[in-house]
């Protein structure tokens, strides 16, 4: 699966089905199971009909129709969040395990 | 027109030494698939940082990965991944980790059967040589050792 054309054609896998959508959403939007149900299924249908290696299957999906400027914005600017203090990021570890070990 | 992934990422990256990218130009390498995917063990593999439970986190150059059990619902699940914006991941993990639409379409017969576990590492590793000597062999001794006939792999 990819989102990104042209590092997938750098990289020249065996067998890639290609979708046109920002980074994070490989297979879909969220709480959309039957668009991500419709991506998957694509994609596992190229591992019988991708028969040339290093094919890129390219899938119609669009983002959003009433929208084409996302490709020019995003992943541009303050794309990249901040990385937390190792601090804040000690505590949210901290508090997920806590959280799981009261389920255990 | 697809975004253009790589100057970007010089771009946003320029304060750091340039990335120098894989470039494969040989032809890859092949494995015929030896039966119809409604009759494979398929394994489900994502970049993008899923954490299962109390699992830790994933580190800076992290060549590691987590074993997601196939029945993990959403509640179980994390994400910890800084190349990318996770809101819509952390809120549905099937956008990176399709491992609901995976389960249903084993329950529908599309997939001979989903391997369990999953697996999830964080794609956010700039040693291309880590990845390659490291990870990828560790992931592909374990996918042989369980049998699986296909892996389905969603970089993030």
């Amino acid at each position: 699966m990819t989102s990104a054309l042209d590092i997938t054609r750098a990289v020249n896998p065996p067998r890639a089905v290609f979708v046109n959508f920002p980074l994070g959403h490989q297979t879909g939007k969220p709480h959309q199971p039957d668009l991500q149900r419709q991506i998957v299924r694509d994609a596992l249908r190229a591992f019988e009909t991708i028969r040339q290696p290093g094919t890129i299957v390219e899938l119609p999906y669009v983002w959003d129709p009433q929208d084409r400027t996302w490709e020019e914005t995003d992943y541009t600017g303050n794309f990249l969040p901040p990385r937390p203090e190792k601090e804040d990021a000690d505590r949210i570890e901290a508090e997920r395990r806590a959280r799981f070990a009261e389920i255990k | 027109m697809p975004v253009e992934y790589i100057p970007r990422t010089r771009e946003l990256y320029r304060d750091y030494a340039p990335y120098r990218w894989v470039v494969n130009t040989d032809t890859p390498p092949w494995t015929p698939l030896t039966r119809p995917i409604s009759q494979c063990r398929v394994a489900l593999i994502s970049s993008g940082g899923i954490l299962y439970r109390d699992q830790p986190r994933f580190h800076r150059e992290d060549a590691t990965y987590r074993e997601i059990p196939k029945d993990a619902v959403q509640a179980d699940l994390d994400v910890w991944h800084f190349g990318y914006r996770t809101a819509d991941a952390r809120a549905d993990h099937n956008c990176v980790f399709p491992l609901a639409r995976m389960r249903e379409l084993e329950a529908d017969g599309t997939i001979g059967e989903l391997a369990d576990p999953a697996y999830s590492f964080m794609g956010g590793i700039y040693s291309a040589r880590k990845v390659r000597d490291e990870l990828a062999p560790r992931l592909a001794d374990e996918l042989k050792r369980r049998r699986i006939d296909a892996f389905y792999l969603v970089p993030a």
